[in-house]
């Protein structure tokens, strides 16, 4: 096996874990409900940078030379978690206190160095910010790592999206990856339905980011676009096409999963869904 | 910071904005990871020169102040000692939410500078004074909040707040010409308040370009038989309970003065500790009494918000009837 097949491999298995992950804990939330629908569309990106891009260290989360990763659609911390527990850095036990009383585990990510949460989020639109703040420091301090931010096409109806946006490429921040997760839907409906989000790639790129559409589920495709050599100096905007839900058959596609309650018959169908996967 | 009369002189000819940016200017040089982020307003605030010098301990982040904001956290989680200035509003009001996220929930440090707060862009219109920024960030956990007397107390405040392991609103009001209300050297200590003068029948609790107005207005207040201290509360928040409480024990009746809305700053942080003792002497709370005027010069607006140092005598003599 070549080393990238085995690069794709580590990936894919890592991404399956991820995904028994996240039907555990969307099971246990019970009736305070998950963001069962947003979780599942970033699986494959969030398992191909914790599994394989991203530089860290598995017995240390807070390893001062790490790569950073801001989940700026922070509702979408399922799969944040999940990538957590397969990287090491949670235990199966932490992630069943999830979304319970006084649990580090909450709805939206809380900052918790000690676990790998390098910054509180679920205020939709204030992640890209803080990410160019790192990035500004690493620059600073002659540091190469990247830092990787995701966020939602829902989130980019917020105008901070746009002001982080115009700033970057003004800093030439070449170590910013800003994936978008585009899925097309938001909260209440389809992105068209409330606010047209098309033309994500034109955007990002007349706002001066280096863009490149990919399937945000096809690993090989993903793993490609983060293997090329950057040479730019521009940050870089990869607009991943994905879908809601992705992974189950009840729930893909379906907006009725952006933020709801897994029944024991659901959890019990996704667990043999898995199963063959 | 040299301190000596003549820059004490200097700086309140050019006022707290521009001294702020001088303040920088020198912390800039023993400070090797501080970083100065502001939202096109070098000009306003002083900070051309700090521009010219130190172009890699600024940053301008365009007119943009909920990115301003996120950077200054995202600087500051990495080891950076980050100080934000612009427009007070725009620094406060504006991106208000990532104060909350990034500053208050995620307990990010970050200096924020508001400069011209109050009422000193009154010609500029309501969109430019700022009435309501110290209540507003008074609700948010974790957050100090520092309104400096003059401008020698601006210098020191700032020293203190990059010094410091808080998170800190300088609220920079007064225009340029700002009366000195400190003419020597002396000891800022964050959280606790300066007594400027000392009397018997009342106290004035002050902050920002007001205390000068109350030491005007207590000498006035003398010539008519009342005694008063005036106590320059340069800290809103912790407010400083025990000055509160001594003034509660001495005094049948205490005042404050705010360039502010009589809603959520001063007056209110000083009720809210008075609430809490036994048989508190009567509050009175002079400050902009909840709407918004018409626009005018800082003289005009201070007199017709009942701030200038007579409206304040003519008030407090009213309430001794």
């Amino acid at each position: 096996m070549t080393d990238t097949l085995k690069d794709l491999k580590k990936i894919k298995d890592f991404s399956i874990e991820v995904k028994k992950n996240i039907l555990e804990m969307a099971f246990i939330a019970g009736a305070s409900s998950s963001h069962f629908g947003g979780a599942l569309s970033v699986v494959e990106i969030i398992s191909l940078l914790f599994s394989h891009k991203m530089k860290i260290d598995k017995s240390d989360p807070n390893w001062v030379d790490r790569d950073r990763f801001i989940l700026s659609k922070g509702h979408a911390c399922l799969a944040y978690y999940a990538a957590l527990c397969a990287v090491g850095y949670l235990t199966k036990d932490q992630l069943k206190t999830f979304e319970k009383d006084d649990s580090d585990l909450l709805g939206h990510p809380v900052i918790n160095r000690k676990l790998g949460i390098d910054f509180s989020n679920g205020s939709l639109g204030m992640g890209l910010s803080l990410a160019i703040g790192v990035a500004v420091a690493l620059k600073k301090n002659k540091k190469e790592n990247n830092i990787f931010v995701i966020l939602g096409d829902g989130e980019c109806n917020e105008g901070s999206v746009w002001e982080a946006a115009m700033a970057a490429p003004n800093l030439n921040l070449k170590n910013l990856y800003a994936i978008i997760d585009n899925n097309n839907f938001q909260q209440t409906g389809s992105n068209k339905e409330i606010m047209n989000t098309e033309s994500l790639s034109q955007k990002w790129s007349s706002f001066g980011w280096e863009t490149i559409e990919v399937d945000g589920h096809d690993i090989e495709k993903l793993y490609k676009v983060f293997e090329e050599d950057k040479k730019s100096s521009k940050p870089k905007a990869i607009i991943a096409k994905t879908i809601k839900g992705k992974g189950f058959s009840f729930s893909e596609n379906n907006n009725d999963w952006h933020h709801a309650v897994l029944s024991k018959t659901l959890y019990e169908q996704g667990k043999i869904e898995l199963s063959k996967l | 910071m040299v301190i000596n009369e003549r820059n004490i002189k200097i700086w309140s000819t050019i006022g707290s904005r521009a001294t702020f940016g001088i303040a920088a200017l020198e912390l800039a040089k023993e400070i090797d990871n501080l970083m100065v982020l502001t939202c096109d307003v070098s000009t306003s605030a002083g900070l051309d020169r700090y521009r010219k010098t130190y172009p890699d301990k600024y940053l301008d982040l365009g007119i943009a102040e909920q990115n301003l904001i996120g950077v200054a956290a995202g600087l500051s989680s990495e080891g950076f000692n980050v100080v934000t200035t612009t427009f007070a509003p725009f620094q406060t009001i504006r991106c208000c939410e990532q104060i909350k996220v990034n500053i208050g929930y995620m307990k990010q440090k970050i200096c924020m500078v508001g400069i011209a707060s109050g009422l000193a862009l009154g010609n500029l219109g309501f969109t430019h004074c700022c009435i309501e920024d110290i209540g507003i960030l008074r609700t948010i956990p974790g957050m100090t909040i520092i309104s400096p007397s003059d401008s020698l107390e601006t210098v020191k405040a700032l020293e203190a707040s990059v010094n410091s392991n808080k998170s800190i609103y300088i609220r920079l009001t007064g225009s340029s010409n700002n009366p000195i209300v400190n003419g020597v050297d002396y000891k800022f200590e964050i959280g606790k308040s300066i007594q400027l003068r000392e009397g018997k029948d009342i106290t004035i609790f002050s902050a920002g370009a007001m205390v000068y107005n109350c030491l005007e207005a207590a000498k006035k207040l003398n010539e008519k038989n009342i005694s008063c201290s005036v106590i320059n509360m340069h800290t809103i928040k912790p407010i400083d309970k025990e000055a509160i409480k001594k003034a509660c024990d001495e005094n049948k009746i205490i005042v404050s003065v705010e360039e502010h809305n009589v809603i959520g700053g001063l007056g209110s942080a000083i009720a809210e500790y008075k609430a809490t003792l036994s048989n508190p002497p009567k509050q009175l709370i002079i400050g902009v009494d909840d709407f918004y005027s018409k626009g005018g010069s800082y003289k005009f607006l201070q007199e017709k918000h009942g701030l200038s140092s007579d409206k304040i005598v003519d008030n407090i003599l009213q309430n001794l009837k």
